[in-house]
């Protein structure tokens, strides 16, 4: 399967990832042989099959709804990238 | 030309947890920024969901509450998208697999205008599911940067979403309203609008009739119900003349600005159209076990429309009063103590007077019932005492009146203030033999047929009674009296 | 010492014959001296180390021992581990230390071990040679010019070269087995959800397991008795009772053949076109080994495995492609230093601080899940999975383990493989159904094939068939010298 700068371009803009003219055509190559190797996949008869998300057929476990965690902003903020006032800055949100 | 107006509501009602949806940080509303961000609500590399017993059973309980099929097997799945108030770049969803299925709510709809008649609709409700609230954008002083505070990250919500069967802002808010209404009735919610714990988005289109359904335009974010009236009112227009003036309706998320009274796009949630949903694989399967909804199911109270049908069939009321005694849990609550202090048969009277003075009272005090300052051990002592003959209706507004200001139960207010009625038929007959005596040209006149004249005498009756005489008793005994 | 297991270690530290603080020094002075040409570690810190070993020093003292307390263990940079850098491999993490503690780390820090240091590994774990490491490719202690495999390649080499006593693990998709297997080494990856997956940072959350890597299946199993175990802070971990993983193996064996009953099954799928020469020769002569312990062997079928690879970068992707949503500069990690407005800041912040691999396998899951694709890629994908499960389970109807090369050659040379992805992805083509079905899968040595580098052996067990894994593994280890053998010059 061959993939268009287009797509790739898409995907890049979706996942967030910055990317020059050079890096969409490597991406576009590359991506488009993987897409051969998985094309393999699609000729299966599945009709039928329920699809496995999960290895276990187990049912999810349900908490107690009492507080268990503490603040812990100040370690949590020690690492980030840029905090005021208890608060993570990012540039601007436009509505 | 007419156009038919179609409205879908979506609201998200955040539950009324002590915990996170996915972890067991506070929920509690007004806490310094990010200090009930906790590992999970921030998203640090590592860290994993595990969900909350008490979001669940909620759920179930509104999907009882609505006749709603639920699912014993749903699904949690991550919708993507990058926002910053959107940690992991996903908020954790249910998608194809709700844990709340097909429901109804039947609403009372008070057109706004005109002499439009109240009427009944069902609202069909689509699903309801599950999710994780976001956290919150602040566009304070921040050298031109927005802060984000992750408190609210992980709230657990329950999204409503109704079928397009509305078709008037009227309807909309009725529908809302009674949503509202249903979420505090059944413990789910708080209610708390201000707080943005329940928080609508409106779909709007029109479109001619006989014609199929029009491009719609998303109102996010109402959480007032005169923003709502007043947002779809415009919205309604602006599509009619954006129409009408030849133009197309683009689908959009739009936001209500309540100091211009209008709506307009977003600008941001470009990539809204591919959200990449698919079972979040961090978490399995939900299943809810005979014996959850059986819990869910002793847990709920009388919900409000069974509460309605039985105040009309054991009481006679009008629908006019069940619906506004059932309008909250807390007067559902006050009326039902009522009756049981004065007795069913005395149930109009309790009715009338949570529909009358104490709602007119609490609207005068912009107070909602959950704030009425009056308990319903005084309300009923005070209907006791009408009941009884005791006090005469305007003796009750006095004793009212001062139990709402001052507190005091109704027999202490009605010995310091005089209040009690004279009930003995030997007083009062002493009383009008005086006044018959005192006015013998009235009393010809009346006799000969000047009927008007009786008010005159209730008027001197009561005066000469301070008010007190017994007012049934007072009119048989003229009415005796005067006839010779 | 650095031959000795870890129960020798364990005994040597409460007799007091040697100190934790010696023992974590010896390992530290190795570590100092060979790791700058190996470069398995990303981040030590010896003060840290010797604090945890003084306090083991203490427990001993005490009387308060376990089977673990004192001895210096290595963990893979993709468990959080409070107060340690934790990198994940990649940029994006460079200056993450991490606040708090994976439930991997908090039991051996109960267990009262010495973390050494954080292992190296290719960039969030999307590698099988180690080379996409932002801190460097690892170099395999057998051969410099080689791989140690990925992505536990740091863990696998530490581990090899004796720069530890044994290390932690992940495996998504082989990331265990291929590089035990590359070092010489064992690994074993357990039946999913055995291991708690909390403060371990996700590649793709369905199909990651943790487990350990050591020098026998001895160690293994003493490690299995502090990872393994319900944490209720993972949603997918299960609720089992404790278990002794090292009870089989202790398992005194009165005369005759120790594995007589065993059944293994060969499939046919596994020793076909692909295989190097001279791994199947010394899998074979594994086999024979097994016949003379007393296991029979029956061929099998796995039908559906050789749609792995593709079901498997399908699905893989797409759970990363959403799990690293979250690295977007906001709260911890990189942060691109220029940027005009908000879209801009994601976008360069992610570019710059993800490396070709990871974007290349975002690029991927996204498109999968993107609207239109999801039915015909990750819903297929998933359908197939079942299938894949279901010819194991068809399998143990026949036999209790199967076995087969875990990777179809020995280590490559650096570079080899670096501009073909699809090759490196082939290079996963026996171990990835394990983690696809969610079975346990082990790696032990078994000879040496061409170039005088190691082979390993894949034992592949039923769902929680740990125990019996390991003693199958443990008689060949009685019965040969492999897995004792050390790369030359360390």
């Amino acid at each position: 399967m061959s993939l268009t700068t287009a797509d790739v371009q898409k995907v890049a803009r979706l996942a967030r990832l910055a990317m020059n003219e050079t890096e969409i055509e490597a991406a576009r190559s590359q991506l488009s042989g993987i897409f051969d190797l998985i094309a393999e996949m699609q000729a299966v008869d599945t009709r039928g099959i329920a699809p496995m998300s999960h290895a276990q057929d187990v049912a999810q476990r349900l908490r107690e709804d009492k507080v268990t965690e503490a603040n812990q902003r100040e370690a949590f903020q020690a690492i980030a990238p840029q905090v005021e006032a208890g608060l993570y800055l990012v540039p601007q949100v436009i509505e | 030309m007419t156009w038919e107006i179609v409205i879908g509501l979506e609201v998200h009602t955040q539950l009324s947890t002590n915990t996170k949806i996915f972890s067991g940080a506070s929920t509690t509303y007004g806490a310094e920024p990010n200090t009930q961000a906790d590992a999970v609500s921030i998203a640090l590399p590592g860290v994993l969901p595990v969900l909350n017993k008490g979001a669940v059973e909620r759920a179930i309980k509104f999907g009882l509450a609505v006749g709603a099929h639920i699912a014993p097997r749903s699904v949690f799945a991550r919708k993507n998208y990058f926002y910053p108030d959107l940690p992991k770049g996903y908020q954790i969803s249910q998608f194809d697999l709700p844990v709340v299925g097909l429901g109804a709510l039947t609403i009372q709809v008070e057109p706004f205008s005109g002499n439009a008649k109240p009427y009944e609709k069902t609202v069909r409700i689509t699903r309801a599911h599950l999710e994780e609230d976001a956290g919150k954008s602040m566009h304070g002083d921040f050298h031109g940067m927005t802060g984000i505070d992750l408190n609210r990250a992980g709230t657990p919500l329950l999204e409503i979403v109704s079928e397009p069967d509305m078709c008037s802002a009227a309807e909309a808010v009725a529908y809302a309203k009674a949503l509202h209404s249903l979420v505090r009735w059944i413990g789910i919610c708080d209610g708390n609008m201000q707080e943005g714990s329940f928080r609508c988005d409106v779909n709007v289109s029109v479109r001619r009739p006989g014609e199929p359904l029009g491009t719609r335009r998303e109102i996010k974010n109402l959480n007032s119900f005169k923003f709502m009236q007043q947002a779809i009112d415009y919205e309604v227009q602006w599509q009619i003349d954006t129409i009408e003036n030849g133009g197309k309706i683009q689908q959009a998320t739009v936001l209500f600005n309540p100091d211009t009274g209008e709506t307009r796009a977003m600008r941001s949630k470009e990539d809204a159209h591919d959200y990449r949903y698919f079972p979040d694989p961090d978490l399995l399967p939900l299943e809810i076990t005979a014996a959850m909804l059986e819990q869910a199911r002793a847990s709920l109270p009388e919900l409000p429309h069974v509460k309605r049908a039985r105040y009309a069939n054991e009481f006679g009321l009008s629908a006019y009063d069940t619906n506004i005694l059932t309008s909250s849990l807390e007067m559902a609550g006050l009326f039902d103590s009522c009756v049981s202090a004065v007795g069913q048969s005395n149930a109009k009277l309790c009715a009338n007077w949570l529909t009358g003075e104490v709602s007119a009272q609490l609207n005068r005090d912009g107070l909602d019932m959950a704030q009425c300052p009056i308990s319903a051990q005084q309300l009923g002592g005070m209907l006791q005492r009408i009941a009884d003959n005791t006090i005469s209706n305007s003796g009750a507004k006095e004793v009212f009146r001062t139990m709402w200001a001052e507190g005091g139960d109704a027999d202490a207010i009605i010995e310091a203030k005089g209040l009690k009625q004279v009930s003995d038929s030997g007083a009062i007959e002493a009383l009008v033999d005086e006044i018959i005596a005192a006015n013998a040209d009235k009393v010809a006149e009346y006799r000969s047929g000047k009927d008007k004249l009786f008010g005159f005498f209730v008027g001197l009756a009561m005066k000469a009674s301070k008010g007190k005489a017994n007012p049934a008793q007072l009119n048989d005994i003229l009415k005796k009296k005067l006839a010779g | 010492m650095l031959n000795s297991s870890l129960q020798q270690l364990g005994a040597a530290l409460r007799a007091k014959n040697i100190s934790s603080v010696e023992l974590t020094q010896l390992y530290l002075d190795r570590i100092a001296q060979h790791n700058p040409g190996l470069n398995a570690y990303i981040t030590l810190n010896p003060e840290m180390s010797l604090a945890q070993a003084r306090e083991a020093d203490a427990r001993i003292a005490a009387g308060k021992a376990g089977a673990l307390t004192g001895i210096p263990f290595a963990q893979k940079d993709i468990f959080c581990a409070k107060g340690w850098l934790t990198t994940c491999g990649s940029k994006m993490l460079h200056n993450f230390v991490s606040p708090y503690d994976a439930h991997v780390i908090s039991q051996f820090n109960d267990a009262g071990a010495v973390n050494l240091g954080k292992t190296n590994m290719d960039e969030f774990a999307m590698g099988s040679s180690n080379e996409t490491s932002y801190y460097g490719t690892v170099k395999n202690p057998w051969d410099t010019a080689r791989v140690p495999g990925g992505s536990s390649g740091g863990t696998a080499a530490a581990v090899a070269a004796r720069l530890c006593a044994a290390a932690t693990g992940t495996d998504t998709g082989g990331s265990i087995r291929q590089p035990a297997a590359l070092c010489g080494i064992s690994g074993l990856k357990p039946t999913y959800g055995v291991v708690s997956r909390y403060g371990m940072i996700a590649f793709a959350s369905s199909l990651d397991q943790a487990g350990p890597m050591a020098r026998s299946a001895e160690d293994l199993a003493l490690m299995m008795n502090v990872m393994a175990g319900f944490d209720e802070r993972d949603s997918t971990s299960l609720q089992r009772d404790k278990e002794d993983y090292a009870r089989e193996i202790n398992k005194s064996v009165s005369g005759g053949k120790p594995l007589t009953g065993l059944r293994i099954g060969l499939p046919k799928e596994f020793f076909a076109e692909g295989l190097d020469g001279d791994v199947a020769k010394a899998v074979e002569s594994a086999i024979a080994e097994y016949r003379k312990l007393g296991a029979s062997v029956v061929d099998i079928s796995l039908p559906n495995s050789r749609l792995s690879v593709p079901v498997y970068y399908v699905l893989a992707p797409a759970e990363a492609s959403s799990n690293l949503s979250r690295f977007d500069g906001v709260r911890y990690g990189y942060r691109a230093p220029e940027y005009s407005d908000l879209a801009d800041m994601y976008e360069k912040s992610r570019a710059q601080g993800f490396g070709a691999e990871v974007k290349r396998r975002i690029m991927i899951g996204t498109y999968v899940l993107s609207h239109g694709y999801y039915d015909a890629y990750y819903l297929q994908a998933q359908k197939i999975r079942r299938l894949i499960a279901q010819d194991f389970t068809e399998a143990y109807k026949q036999c209790d383990v199967i076995m087969g090369p875990t990777s179809p050659s020995t280590a490559f040379k650096l570079g080899e493989k670096g501009d073909d992805p699809v090759q490196m992805y082939l290079s996963d083509i026996y171990t990835i159904a394990v983690n696809l079905a969610g079975l346990p899968g082990m790696s032990i040595p078994c000879g040496f094939g061409a170039n005088n580098m190691p082979v390993g052996l894949q034992i592949i067990g039923n769902y929680f068939d740990e125990a019996r894994m390991l003693n199958v593994a443990h008689q060949y280890q009685l019965a040969t010298d492999w897995h004792s053998r050390a790369p030359q010059g360390l």
